[in-house]
């Protein structure tokens, strides 16, 4: 297959990884981008949409959080206010989240599993260009009659039903993220599937390849899910239907049953491939083989099915039969088994290193440490009685966000710094990474970490304006969230010298000896890479 | 400004020294269940630290220890059976040990079975009405004047100085002490969701459906909630306040309003 495409190129007999490819160069000017098929380019133009994405989403978490400083309403009223935590979600979790795991995956995978590029190039320019279409139509509502949808990422109707005129531009970008998002994900599979070296079986795929070939099976498990429940909305608004409207004989709850069982698994989503990126960071810092290879691979297997049994542990509060709540408790209990495996496998995994703290492998310990904070939160929500409490207070915001920022976001950070001097050829600043690196982490707990005092104290999320005796907590967070927002200008700034070439060269291995297929080209790799199977050698060994 | 700052000030230090309104746990409530709720939950809570200590602390070691600045050399091992069946069985124990409560305590909270007096419970954007079950008597509950007037945009009166800022209504729901409360809950609009945290119960207000729900004050006193799901522009301005008196006094109070309710009705 892949000879065959080098033929037709015409170099049958020398198809050696460094000779002149001079009509394989990227073209000049805005064609590459907008015609790119090539996976290093679109990756490039992922990461660079996600965090754009990133401040938009950001700028509006700072609006939130700058109008909750103090009691009272200083800046926004409480229709923009909700406006601001619907489009926060909605951005940071379809623009920001996925579409910079995508992004890794791209520059990544066909590097990873020594294939020239991915299997499917001009879906993949599609899949990625739709994405700015989706979010322009997006946020374009923010100036329509009516304003943004204000009902909540989660789009509960009835209430989502009185969204104005922004309401079919909703559902239409909506389907589009979810277009775009399964394109991505058939992409993966046929590549992970078709195009791996012959000598990489499947149990020898590294860590990252592996949660992200499980992450797509999520994905076009459930996007279309997804799709149908928002279409559902969009026939009982125009066309009569009522699907979830009482007084037409549907139900509204039915609505949160659909959306959730899209949703929970997209919560594993956004978490996956920062499993995976974590699993192949800790090694190469600790100079020690990832522990439980494969017990990894089964973890992350069971959480992924487990996650299509647990969603109504999100509407315990709805009124479901005993008989129900009990089965979605125990399931979602079982969830942090394998999630507890992994986590003492990344631990194991450091036990008895040789380990150095670079900036990568900081993000991945803070990773470790706040992550499984997270994990304790969610297996504490697990419980139904407690969480009649908990639910759609702020410790359900602490939750979320401590599994979301330090985990994923600080999953895609790690990344970033592991593999930017593979990408460009030079090494990022690493005394200011670790600035980056205790800013955003110091910040991260200021903001979330009261938070959970809040939810427990009784704050409902998704309040404007909110009674005297929260005021300290809500001060807390907001500085934290000022901090960390400002934090992330010099990751820019970091990022943006590296792609300068303002550091040091670096080796191709980068790192000191880091195991994987990545570090066997140059720094920074070529355009083209693996024109021709490689050996899975010395360089890449898994068992 | 200056005005405005001291006002603040004076505030927090007032809020600080009612120290009963700062909290950072959840309360143990006024009803049995609400205290075994508490008492679950912390069960759980200290299962999760102890858990921390275990794990961060293997992490913690590893980092001091196993650093390459030390000059150790990187072990070669890479799996272990014995150490992943260990830390497969051992969560699984604790989790039937947390399993076996929780599901006892559930069990409790779904048995609404023979209230001794039944409220219905509607939700509209943005007040809840209360209708006593075969008492005709029944009213809206809104957020009090002195917090409507204060919660406006820049509105220069500071909620510190407006009691119960956001918490309190003009009419609040009046039960008897010791009573079973069942609450039948529904909307007229959107979903609502009915909280008070003092009793532990929180339950979805969904049009066209009833919803039930069920409390038993063992004291008096005023406790106060608020609407728990996101239902619209003044989603944040729909508190709930519970009375509990004495089951005499309620009863006088019950009168008095019938009185009042057939009044208006000969009136008319
Ligand atoms: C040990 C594993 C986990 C368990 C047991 C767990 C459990 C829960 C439960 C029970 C809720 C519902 C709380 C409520 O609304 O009352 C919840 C909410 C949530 N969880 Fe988790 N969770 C876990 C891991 C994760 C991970 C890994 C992520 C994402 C990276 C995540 C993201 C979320 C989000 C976004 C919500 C809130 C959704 C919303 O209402 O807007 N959770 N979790
Ligand atoms: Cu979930
Ligand atoms: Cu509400």
């Amino acid at each position: 297959m892949v000879s065959a495409v080098t033929d037709a190129h015409g170099h049958g007999k020398d198809r050696g990884q460094d000779h002149g490819h001079d009509h394989h160069g990227p073209a000049k000017g805005w064609r590459r981008w907008l015609y790119a098929t090539n996976h290093k380019d679109i990756g490039t133009m992922y990461l660079v949409f996600s965090g754009l994405m990133f401040f938009i989403g950001g700028t509006m978490a700072l609006v939130i959080r700058s109008e909750l400083f103090t009691p009272g309403l200083q800046f926004v009223a409480p229709n923009v206010f909700n406006q601001m935590t619907t489009m926060h979600a909605l951005i940071m979790v379809f623009g920001a989240v996925m579409p910079a795991f995508v992004g890794l995956a791209n520059w990544m995978i066909p590097m990873m599993i020594g294939a020239p590029d991915m299997a499917l190039p001009r879906m993949n320019n599609w899949s990625f260009w739709i994405l700015p279409a989706a979010f322009s139509i997006l946020m374009s509502t923010l100036f329509m009659p009516g304003g943004a949808p204000a009902g909540g990422w989660t789009m509960y109707p009835p209430l989502v039903l009185q969204t104005g005129d922004a309401f079919p531009f909703l559902i239409f970008s909506v389907h589009l993220m979810g277009l775009s998002s399964i394109m991505g994900a058939i992409n993966v599979i046929v590549t992970i599937i078709n195009m791996r070296t012959p000598e990489m079986s499947l149990l020898k795929m590294p860590m990252f390849v592996w949660t992200w070939l499980i992450t797509a099976y999520l994905l076009i498990a459930v996007m279309p899910v997804l799709a149908g429940a928002v279409t559902m909305l969009l026939t009982d608004q125009f066309f009569g239907t009522s699907f979830f409207l009482a007084a037409g004989g549907g139900d509204p709850v039915m609505f949160q049953h659909i959306f959730w069982f899209f949703g929970h698994p997209e919560v594993y989503i956004m978490i996956l491939p920062a499993f995976g990126v974590v699993s192949e960071i800790i090694p190469t810092f600790a100079r020690k083989p990832l522990f439980g290879h494969d017990s990894m691979v089964y973890a992350a297997s069971s959480i992924a099915f487990l996650s299509f049994i647990v969603w109504a542990h999100h509407m315990f509060t709805v009124g479901m039969p005993l008989t129900g709540q009990l089965f979605f408790m125990f399931a979602t209990m079982l969830i942090a088994v394998p999630t507890g495996v992994k986590v003492f496998n990344w631990t194991a995994t450091m036990w008895k290193g040789a380990m150095t703290f670079e900036t990568p492998m900081l993000f991945s310990l803070a990773f470790l440490f706040l992550f499984t904070i997270g994990g304790f939160s969610g297996l504490m929500l697990a419980v139904v009685s407690s969480d009649i409490q908990y639910h759609d207070s702020y410790f359900v915001v602490a939750h979320f966000h401590y599994v979301l920022v330090p985990g994923s976001i600080f999953g895609i950070m790690a990344a970033v710094y592991y593999w930017l001097p593979k990408w460009t050829g030079h090494m990022y600043n690493e005394k200011l990474g670790q600035v980056h690196f205790w800013l955003s982490t110091i910040f991260v707990n200021v903001t979330f970490f009261p938070m959970h005092f809040l939810g427990l104290a009784g704050m409902p999320r998704r309040i404007p304006d909110y009674s005297t005796q929260f005021t300290d907590f809500n001060s807390i967070a907001s500085i934290g969230a000022i901090g960390f927002g400002i934090s992330q200008l010099l990751f820019v700034y970091i990022v943006v010298q590296c792609v300068r070439k303002r550091g040091s060269r670096a080796s191709d291995t980068v790192w000191e000896n880091p195991k994987g297929l990545e570090w066997t080209v140059p720094s920074p790799a070529p355009y083209h890479t693996f024109t021709q199977p490689p050996h899975v050698g010395a360089g890449a060994a898994f068992s | 400004m200056i005005r405005r700052t001291c006002l603040g000030a004076a505030g927090l230090l007032a809020a600080a020294s009612a120290s009963a309104d700062w909290a950072i746990n959840m309360p143990r409530g006024v009803t049995e269940l609400s205290a075994e709720t508490h008492d679950l939950h912390m069960q759980v809570f200290y299962w999760c630290c102890a858990i921390a200590v275990v794990v961060f602390g293997a992490m913690i070691w590893s980092l001091i220890r196993h650093r390459k600045s030390r000059g150790v050399e990187p072990a070669k091992f890479s799996h272990s059976m014995t150490a992943e069946v260990i830390w497969t069985v051992i969560p699984i124990i604790i989790l039937l040990l947390m399993a076996v409560p929780a599901a006892e305590t559930l069990i409790k909270l779904e048995d609404s079975r023979k209230p001794d007096l039944t409220v219905i419970v509607t939700g509209y954007q943005w007040k809840w009405h209360y209708a006593y079950q075969g008492e005709d008597v029944a009213f809206y509950s809104t957020l009090a004047r002195a917090s409507a007037d204060a919660r406006r945009k820049n509105s220069g009166i500071d909620p510190f100085t407006v009691d119960n800022y956001l918490l309190d209504v003009d009419r609040p729901l009046v039960v008897p002490k010791g009573a079973k409360v069942r609450i039948l809950l529904t909307s007229n609009d959107v979903l609502h969701a009915w909280w008070v945290p003092d009793l532990a119960i929180k339950k979805d207000a969904i049009p066209g459906f009833f919803n039930e729900t069920f409390f038993r004050a063992i004291e008096t006193g005023v406790f106060r909630g608020q609407c728990a799901e996101l239902c619209g522009m003044d989603h944040g301005y729909m508190p709930i306040v519970v009375e509990v008196v004495e089951p005499e006094a309620f009863v006088a109070w019950l009168a008095s309003e019938k009185d009042a309710a057939a009044k208006l009705a000969s009136a008319n």
